[in-house]
């Protein structure tokens, strides 16, 4: 007697519904170029340390800015280094810096917007003015200052440039926070009598993490994009670490006459930003969020 | 008279499933519409209704296209044209009145313009012509001052007057047939009489046709001339508005009519078993087949044809509507549920509880007091009983709502006590009551698509209350869910289900289910019903019923439909701008003498019968905030007496019913009033 056209996605574990995600962000083209772009990166970054055919850090002078060769395929920079060892030894550093570091925007960021959502009054007031604060000052300088206190280390760039893109994601948790607190369902439960906590935890969080997750995923390509300035004004990693941004600050005075050196790092760092855009994209088309409605930060 | 303006020969109207599959929403629907005539379109949701009404003016929804048939307006197929070619149709010859006016409608362009725009997109008139047209127009809809009325914005106006202008608007192109699709649903029931009251009014007298859709037969039934039943995307039933609503020939129509609960019937009213299937679900057979109880194996192999019957001039789409012919005053029914026992003692008492929703005073914030002398509820006094069903009615804005949260401690009071099970006062910070109290009250919402997390499994749903109250986890925790199932008729496979994958009627069980896990004594019921389809409706409201014979819970239950009111309560207390106006045993105040607003409110139902015409003794002006002096009804009372409505707050009176009214007129003048 029920009907036997909505029952279709009944048994089914958290899994088989990540992998239903991935098979209709696969199914739009946008959404499939963009997935093998960052798989690709991603498994390039795995196994850069074993394919890597030369040293990355090993200077020889009768090695100096050759063309693109059998030998190296990306040709030399002004050291005698080979770019295509340093840009996929760069994709790494790359990507594993901004992945955590967007790890952790998300948790501090969605978290503590989710908090300000739900408690409001002067508690968040108080919360977003800070934020709104932060928000003003330009990002850049303040990193300026926390690098040139507490040095250029992976370590350190990880947390700063974690909080610094998390700021925007409180913003985004709240508004999403808000949709939702108004809805019968968190009446209900504060009616009963649950805490924050577990209203937050059961109620909340499951109905707006596909907005975090996405608003992650988009912060990410910015925090990429952020971290290769850095370096490319010297204020990120520190040589001799293979980084595009180094590598893009490093040869761009003989981008007229050695442009392999700069091509390089530039194609790898603008496909992987382009392949997150249109992943994240296609992840909330799949999620049906409709990515053009949400607010701008 | 005879000529037929828009005829439908066969429309099926469909989509593609993500499989591949044609999958039709319409099915083979043929109809005509005579000039002049209205026909009311009435069904459940899901039912095609509005997909048959927007293609009679050419319109298909976006992800639905036409399968075969034909929409003809006057001979032309409308499904045929190009949209140049519709632009000059739509507007001009066919208008629509949408549902919600208030979203229709521009915000920040004056009513006076957005009207002219229409008359300049449809006629040629010159300035000075369309500005006395703008006039003629306010007028016929009975806007008061158009002069003024022009030059306002649509905020300023109340919902009834909204739509008031959409239909100025519709009529500004001189239509020849006019679309409303559910043009009164989302208005009070005195403002949704008087627009009814208006739309006959218009169709007379421009000789309009109309198609007026609804899922509410007792707005049909007012204004039509020919009514078309529509189920699961096939006309089941069509005829003259009398006989389909007197001698309702389809089990279906049958059925529904007696699940709308009636003003002169106490009980409640019979219920429909199933849903109506989705669409795509039926392969072959009638697709009412699981629901009828007249049904055969017939029915199960063969879908019956849509057969005219002539001397009831009716077709139906039924094998053995026969059955039906002569069985007709069974309409008149209803279950009689067991009246409760007055002895009991109180569980909840109101006393002088008023609410406000001032912002508070920098300085009162500091003293944590509210100092408001006209808050939204004032002086609410009322004792509710172990074990019965209290009713708060009232219009939008009657602050009975409030109450009901107020209650539940979601709301703080400001003057006033809630006292709870001896006497033990109730702390109107939610935070501050004990966890047993919390529990003793349970809320149901409106809409269960609000009030269930989209995210959790039915499981997951019942779970909270068990394991906040209980502390049951593991195989116990299992065991209870299943219980609770059961209790409100859902099979234990349901636990695996997300709200999405279940039905309006199965959702609001779901909430059911979770207001008793609590094992509550209080139940807070928000409109619980009005969310639903009128089948299924019945069928809530009789669970309703059942559960709270089973387990003695009480229930305070808050609704703006009158009759759903009769059919489910033992008490009822009227109110209007958040003041008592009346208080007594149901059966009491739904009979004379009662308060002038209740008889207002009582004359506006409207009931699924051509032959009950609303009676329309009061202006339908929404007052912004209830007066500060005097009775809270003066500035609408058809009986006002002089200068002390305004001045003094009427005494309570009790009549010989056992009925308390808030009036100053006496009641026995009252009653020989209303004779």
């Amino acid at each position: 007697m029920e009907s036997n056209l909505i029952t279709e996605d009944k048994h089914k574990n958290k899994l088989e519904k990540a992998f239903e995600i991935l098979k209709t962000m696969a199914s739009k083209p946008s959404g499939l170029i963009g997935l093998s772009i960052v798989l690709f990166h991603v498994v390039l970054a795995l196994l850069s340390p074993y394919i890597a055919p030369y040293d990355y850090k090993a200077i020889s002078p009768n090695t100096m800015l050759l063309a693109p060769s059998a030998e190296h395929w990306f040709g030399t920079d002004s050291l005698g280094r080979d770019v295509f060892t340093r840009t996929i030894l760069g994709g790494r550093t790359a990507l594993t810096v901004t992945f955590f570091g967007s790890l952790i925007a998300l948790l501090w960021g969605g978290l503590l917007g989710i908090f300000c959502g739900l408690v409001g009054g002067k508690i968040d007031d108080v919360v977003m003015r800070v934020v709104d604060a932060f928000l003003s000052i330009p990002w850049i300088l303040a990193m300026l200052l926390i690098v040139s206190l507490l040095g250029t280390s992976t370590e350190v760039l990880i947390p700063a440039l974690g909080f610094f893109y998390g700021k925007g994601i409180v913003r985004v948790a709240r508004a999403a926070t808000h949709d939702v607190i108004a809805k019968d369902f968190i009446v209900s439960a504060r009616a009963r009598g649950h805490s924050n906590m577990s209203i937050i935890w059961n109620e909340i969080i499951p109905n707006v993490r596909d907005a975090i997750l996405v608003e992650g995923a988009m912060r990410w390509s910015w925090m990429l994009l952020g971290f290769s300035s850095l370096s490319f004004l010297g204020f990120g990693v520190s040589p001799p670490t293979p980084d595009w941004g180094l590598m893009i600050s490093n040869a761009r005075g003989l981008m007229s006459f050695a442009y392999w050196s700069v091509i390089a790092p530039i194609v790898g760092l603008s496909s992987l930003i382009i392949g997150i855009n249109l992943t994240a994209d296609a992840f909330a088309k799949a999620l049906g969020i409709d990515r053009s409605t949400k607010a701008p930060v | 008279m005879n000529e037929i303006i828009e005829s439908v020969k066969n429309l099926s109207i469909g989509f593609n499933s993500q499989k591949g599959k044609q999958i039709s929403i319409l099915r083979n629907v043929s109809t005509n519409i005579k000039k002049g005539e209205t026909v009311g379109i009435v069904g459940e949701s899901g039912s095609g209704k509005s997909t048959l009404a927007l293609a009679m003016m050419g319109y298909i929804k976006q992800g639905l296209f036409p399968l075969k048939g034909e929409c003809l307006f006057k001979s032309k197929d409308l499904l045929k044209m190009s949209s140049r070619q519709l632009e000059k149709i739509r507007g001009r010859k066919i208008a629509m009145i949408p549902q919600n006016a208030g979203q229709a409608l521009t915000p920040n362009l004056k009513i006076g313009y957005q009207i002219d725009e229409a008359l300049k997109l449809h006629t040629d008139l010159n300035k000075t012509e369309r500005d006395k047209k703008i006039s003629e127009l306010l007028n016929k809809v009975r806007l008061p001052s158009p002069e003024t009325m022009a030059f306002r914005y649509p905020h300023e106006l109340s919902g009834g007057q909204q739509q008031r202008v959409a239909v100025a608007m519709a009529l500004a192109g001189k239509p020849d047939l006019l679309l409303l699709d559910e043009p009164t649903t989302g208005l009070d029931v005195t403002t949704q009489a008087h627009v009814l009251e208006l739309l006959r009014f218009i169709a007379k007298d421009t000789g309009t046709s109309m198609i007026y859709v609804s899922h509410d037969l007792g707005a049909i039934a007012q204004v039509s001339d020919r009514i078309v039943v529509m189920y699961a995307g096939e006309i089941v039933l069509e005829g003259p508005a009398r006989k389909i609503l007197k001698e309702p020939i389809h089990p279906y129509t049958y059925g529904l009519l007696k699940s709308i609960p009636k003003l002169s019937l106490a009980g409640l009213p019979a219920s429909m078993p199933g849903s109506q299937p989705q669409p795509g679900s039926i392969n072959e057979g009638c697709s009412f087949y699981d629901r009828c109880n007249l049904a055969t194996d017939n029915c199960k192999k063969n879908s019956p044809d849509l057969e005219h019957i002539k001397e009831l001039d009716t077709n139906v789409r039924c094998f053995n509507y026969r059955e039906l012919i002569n069985q007709n005053n069974n309409l008149q029914t209803s279950i009689t549920k067991k009246l409760n026992n007055s002895e009991a003692n109180e569980v909840l008492k109101l006393m002088d509880v008023s609410i406000s929703y001032a912002k508070q005073k920098f300085f009162d914030q500091l003293l944590n007091k509210i100092s408001d002398q006209n808050p939204t509820v004032k002086d609410i006094n009322i004792d509710i009983k172990k074990g019965e069903t209290i009713a708060l009615v009232g219009e939008s804005g009657s602050g009975k709502s409030t109450i009901l949260k107020s209650i539940a401690g979601l709301l703080k009071t400001k003057d006033g006590q809630i006292k709870f099970e001896n006497d033990r006062i109730l702390s109107s910070d939610l935070k501050m009551r004990n966890p047993n109290d919390l529990r003793a009250i349970q809320l149901i919402f409106q809409n269960p698509d609000e009030s269930l997390n989209p995210n959790h499994t039915v499981e997951q749903i019942l779970s909270q209350p068990l394991k906040l109250y209980f502390n049951l986890s593991g195989e116990e925790l299992k065991k209870n869910i299943i219980d609770l199932l059961k209790k409100v008729r859902l099979g234990e496979f349901y636990m695996s289900r997300y709200p999405r994958q279940l039905s309006g009627g199965e959702k609001q069980r779901v909430a059911v289910a979770r207001a008793f896990a609590a094992k509550p004594d209080i139940i807070l019921c928000d409109e619980v019903t009005s969310a639903l389809d009128v089948s299924v409706q019945a069928a809530v409201l009789n669970l309703l019923q059942q559960l709270k014979e089973d387990l003695g819970t009480t229930y305070v239950f808050v609704s703006h439909d009158l009759a759903v009111v009769r059919a489910i309560s033992d008490r009822v207390a009227v109110l209007y701008q958040g003041r008592l106006c009346e208080i007594g045993p149901s059966q009491n105040v739904y009979k004379f003498p009662s308060h002038p607003y209740t008889e207002v409110l009582l004359g506006a139902v409207l009931e699924p019968d051509p032959d009950i015409k609303p009676k329309l003794v009061a202006e339908d002006i929404v007052e912004e905030k209830p007066p500060e002096k005097g009775c809270s009804f003066q500035g609408r009372c058809p009986r006002k007496i002089g200068d002390i409505c305004n001045l003094e707050v009427p005494p309570w009176q009790i009549g010989e019913n056992g009925n308390a009214i808030r009036c100053h007129i006496n009641i026995d003048e009252l009653a020989s009033l209303q004779q």
